[in-house]
């Protein structure tokens, strides 16, 4: 089948778009960190964006068809380097979400669980002949999502964990959800978070998870902890006005971690509204992007497959930039090709590998 | 084999493209809603978390003597401050800043409640004068406790031992009281100002206006750079009439007693030394008081916080003879009034002693003042009738205030018949007006009242206001000067004025009632005085009331004629007004030495190709800083070599 493929099919306007992000985000880094003694992250995340490129073009060289085929081998990988994790993980601030790895560097398993969990859920729904989901199959999808997620909860790191819940709702989503069955999900979830906040009994969060989502309904209750950050943020963002500003909430160390979590509110501090707008066009330009690299995948594995890539990235942008404007409560996920961090980075670049894969295949059957 | 099949429901991809769409649309909204609609509000708020306003504190202006000779200065400490426009939760890091402050918790979080109201940039003043190991604790907690902050003040350094407290008053923290009164309300909670005394009076010239630094910092409250800076304008200083040589004897005077002892310049008003006994050391509240000392001070029966030279309210005693000889005088009944003192004389029915018991004999007015006989003024009293009385002294100032620029300063009592009827209700008893007579009776006056009624008769009837200040030392628009120099000329018969102020000559000769108390060569007019202690009411409830020790006065001036000083003494308990005049006379002389020491103002016209000799006081700054030091010399102007005919006068010099 390879010879079929070839780079003109690969999606270069895609990855013009992507890389102008990077770009961006590198440049904010940069801004953001000068002072500080992250100095020279900009530097380190040029290089995770290059090797992010190289490895995009090496996933997509690889036929996402027969990657489907073995991916029960993958998830049983996944799972499994999860409860390493959780058995020999290095503790940092109070969670364990990290492997050392020799040579210094760390590993996150969660980001790669994730890419796993795009490509089950696809083969899942693939696989599937009938055109309305039934409830055993919402169960099955819902297993397939919610074993490993509570494994990263446990972590405990429930942002990564909530990155989980597009992939699934996206999959019943496209594969065939009934209004019915909708409805009834959106009722029990409500009815569970309910139960987490109001009943004392309940200790499904832990505490600090809890303090940040309610001092995100009340800033004031906690104003130098999660409320701080959001009531900093909003400054931040706030003041940079229209055209942006001197940066001085980026630069005076009063935004929490600028070149991570917080790096579209530098952004929109220097740059404004404008700026801030630009970026989010740029985002929606990819997004489209990819849902119509769906729309023209050889098969249903392939749209579930761009699909979920496109469920992650979503979720990704609402949350973070939402927890930047104050919309969503802090909870520490970072926003996809501009925030500093390798895990992040090479995780959007392999999953931008898969789409080029299915793109790269849409003629050839 | 896979996706041979139908192809994903194209109706459900579009719906999740306008699901990402809506979700674009939603942020895109958040950012316009912070950016372009509340732009102002985050702007401003990011200023104010980088820019923060240190306030400078002006240093108050210090008080000088006459001389120029520093008697109040300032000394730099360390206040600590908390910054209210950092985002920390204040009241939760209290405990911890109360332990490092060794402060009460409760009171820090009082104390942040208290200001709450307040604008978020201005700080709280948590402790004043911090120790070195509190300095220590703020510096080595900047980054626990970036809201806890240290200023710089200039601390009130005040002369020890309470030396001048009264006159000088002290400053402390504005209260709220103060702040709902009209006068004060450009100040600020927290401000320092002028509590009593001068220090109260001339409060806006003393206190000088606090400047402010905007600081950049970051968000751990580090100034990373500076803004811009409002300098802080001093205070101005101020010169005081008073004398400290004269005040420093007028202490000495009376040290350990209760009472008050003034001094004035009857040609101008000027107050030339004030104290009052017993004192209290300012310093203590300079810093915040403890409620220990303060109810010690509040309770202790001898009023240390009164100053009696204004505030306190007495009988004058026989002093009060000098007024009635003048009134007499006036109404002609004086000057030929004689009587045959027996010890003891009967008006209204009722028997009225002389404190002679034995009797004086034949009584004319001039003996009548130097032996302070009761009986003659007695008669005087029944003859002139208490109006007349209260005409001549309302005309000399007693029972009003002086006007003295001091706070709080006391009216006293002259009474009269309208006076009873208008605060007893009562019909005004003949007897009464017999008491009156002596300075006893419903009547109460302030030391400095006395003083400036014998100031006035000393001077021929001019009147002037007793005052601390010379208001051309202090730049124009401070103070209202026409106040001190108005003048009040009350009428006196020269003739009567000779007899008086020459009987009152003899009462520090032999013979006089305060023999005992003269100096060899100081021509000393004065009269002595001795009253009940005890209030109106409390004599009301004792009718003997005579056990209870008496209070002592002395009322005195040097020369006889054109003099230049008047003294007046009150010596709480002092049994008789000869031991105040010894008092006095302490005072007078430490002031004619100096006089004969201060070489005079005159100088003689040089003769040219000659040499002239020039004494000379002045203050200069001592080696070590801004401490004045008096500076005493003689130069020896050569006028052969500049035929310059210049006559100086050192500053200091009169």
């Amino acid at each position: 089948m390879a010879r079929y493929v070839s780079y003109r099919d690969f999606d270069w306007v895609l990855l013009g778009f992507v890389l102008m992000i990077c770009g961006l985000g590198i440049m904010e880094i940069h801004s953001a960190t000068m002072h500080t003694k992250f100095a020279g992250a900009h530097v380190k995340q040029i290089y995770w964006v290059l090797a992010g490129v190289g490895m995009m073009f090496v996933v997509s060289l690889i036929n996402y068809q027969a990657l489907l085929d073995q991916i029960h081998w993958f998830y049983i990988a996944g799972v499994a380097s999860l409860m390493s994790v959780l058995l020999f993980g290095q503790r940092y601030l109070g969670a364990k979400r990290w492997i050392h790895m020799p040579g210094g560097n760390h590993f996150q398993p969660s980001e790669w669980v994730k890419l796993i969990l795009i490509l089950a859920v696809a083969k899942y729904f693939a696989d599937m002949r009938q055109r309305e989901l039934s409830w055993s199959d919402f169960l099955k999808a819902g297993a397939i999502v919610g074993i490993p997620m509570l494994m990263v909860l446990a972590q405990p790191d429930l942002g990564t964990a909530l990155t989980y819940v597009p992939i699934a709702v996206m999959g019943v989503f496209l594969g065939g959800l009934q209004w019915k069955q909708g409805l009834t999900v959106a009722l029990l979830a409500t009815v569970g978070i309910g139960a987490v906040f109001l009943v004392p009994r309940v200790h499904v969060l832990k505490s600090y998870q809890k303090q940040r989502l309610t001092s995100f309904i009340d800033p004031e209750l906690d104003p130098q902890g999660s409320g701080y950050q959001v009531e900093q943020s909003k400054i931040a963002v706030g003041s940079g006005g229209l055209w942006g500003g001197k940066g001085s909430q980026t630069h005076g160390n009063f935004l929490p971690v600028p070149q991570t979590d917080f790096i579209f509110a530098a952004f929109a501090e220097e740059h404004g509204f404008v700026g801030a707008l630009g970026v989010l066009l740029l985002y929606f330009i990819v997004l489209m992007r990819l849902t119509q690299n769906a729309q023209t995948a050889p098969d249903r594995a392939g749209t579930f497959v761009v699909m979920g890539v496109v469920a992650v990235l979503s979720f990704h942008i609402l949350v973070n930039v939402g927890m930047v404007v104050g919309f969503m409560p802090v909870t520490g996920i970072p926003l996809p090709l501009m925030s500093y961090g390798g895990s992040s980075v090479l995780f959007m670049f392999l999953a931008l590998g898969m789409v080029m894969n299915v793109r790269m295949r849409r003629f050839v059957n | 084999m896979f996706g041979r099949d139908e192809k994903v429901s194209e109706i459900r991809l579009t719906a999740a493209q306008y699901i990402i769409l809506a979700i674009f649309l939603v942020l895109a909204y958040g950012l316009w809603k912070l950016q372009v609609m509340e732009s102002g509000y985050y702007a401003s708020a990011a200023e104010k978390n980088r820019v923060r306003n240190v306030p400078v504190l002006a240093p108050r202006g210090k008080i000088l003597d006459r001389e120029g000779r520093t008697i109040v200065d300032n000394y730099p400490s360390f206040s600590a401050l908390l910054l209210r426009d950092s985002s920390r939760d204040l009241a939760g890091d209290a405990d911890l800043i109360a332990q490092g402050l060794h402060l009460d918790a409760n009171e820090v979080r009082a104390r942040i409640r208290h200001f709450a109201a307040m604008p978020q940039y201005q700080p709280i003043f948590l402790k004043e004068d911090i120790t070195p190991d509190e300095l220590q604790f703020i510096e080595a907690h900047r980054n626990e406790l970036p809201e806890l902050d240290t200023i710089m003040a200039h601390r009130r350094l005040y002369p020890r031992n309470g030396f001048m407290a009264h006159l000088i008053g002290y400053v402390g923290e504005v209260s709220e009281d103060m702040l709902n009164q009209p006068q004060f309300e450009l100040y600020n909670a927290g401000d320092v100002v002028g509590i009593s005394g001068v220090e109260r009076q001339y409060n806006t010239l003393l206190m000088g206006q606090n400047g402010s630094r905007q600081a950049l910092v970051d968000s751990h409250g580090r100034e990373v750079g500076r803004l811009g800076e409002t300098e802080a304008v001093p205070g101005k200083q101020l010169k005081l009439t008073v004398d400290i040589d004269l005040q420093i004897a007028a202490e000495e005077a009376l040290e350990g007693k209760n009472g008050a002892i003034v001094a004035m310049d009857p040609r101008t008003g000027e107050i030339l030394a004030m104290v009052s006994g017993p004192s209290f050391d300012p310093n203590d509240f300079a810093v915040h008081v403890s409620r220990d000392q303060w109810n010690k001070l509040v309770t202790d029966p001898d009023k240390p916080l009164l100053n009696k030279a204004i505030q306190a309210q007495l009988a004058p005693g026989s002093t009060f003879k000098i007024i009635m000889s003048v009134a007499g005088w006036q109404e002609g009944i004086a000057q030929t009034l004689h009587v045959n003192c027996t010890g003891s004389a009967e008006f209204y029915g009722r028997r009225f002693g002389c404190w002679q018991k034995g009797g004086h004999g034949a009584v004319d007015l001039d003996k009548a003042i130097f032996q302070s006989c009761d009986v003659f003024f007695y008669t005087l009293a029944e003859k002139l009738g208490i109006d007349r009385i209260a005409k001549y002294a309302t005309d000399l100032g007693l029972g009003q205030k002086t006007g003295i620029d001091l706070p709080n300063e006391v009216s006293g009592v002259m009474p009269s018949e309208e006076w009873k009827i208008k605060n007893f209700k009562q019909k005004w008893f003949a007897g009464e007006t017999i008491s009156v007579g002596i300075g006893q009776g419903a009547i109460a006056i302030t030391p400095v009242q006395l003083l400036r009624a014998i100031s006035a008769i000393s001077m021929g009837g001019r009147m002037v206001v007793p005052h601390v200040i010379n208001p051309t030392d202090v730049p124009p628009g401070y103070v209202e000067a026409q106040h001190f120099t108005e003048v009040k000329n009350v009428t006196i018969d020269p003739n009567g004025w000779n007899a008086i102020t020459d009987a009152m000559g003899k009462v520090l000769l032999p013979g006089g009632t305060a023999p005992s108390a003269h100096i060899p060569g100081i021509d000393i007019a004065g009269k002595t005085g001795s009253a009940q202690i005890v209030s109106l009411a409390t004599r009301a409830k004792f009718k003997n009331a005579e056990d209870l020790a008496q209070n002592g006065w002395f009322v005195g001036f040097t020369p006889r004629r054109n003099p230049d000083i008047v003294v007046c003494v009150l010596f709480q308990g002092g049994e008789h007004g000869r031991l105040a005049a010894h008092l006095a006379t302490q005072v007078i002389k430490a002031y004619v030495d100096k006089q004969r020491r201060t070489p005079q103002k005159l100088v003689e016209k040089p003769k040219i190709g000659g040499t002239v000799d020039i004494g000379g006081l002045w203050t200069e700054p001592d080696s070590d800083g801004d401490k004045e030091r008096l500076q005493g010399g003689r130069f020896v102007l050569d006028l052969s070599k500049k035929p310059l005919a210049v006559a100086i006068a050192a500053p200091g010099m009169q």
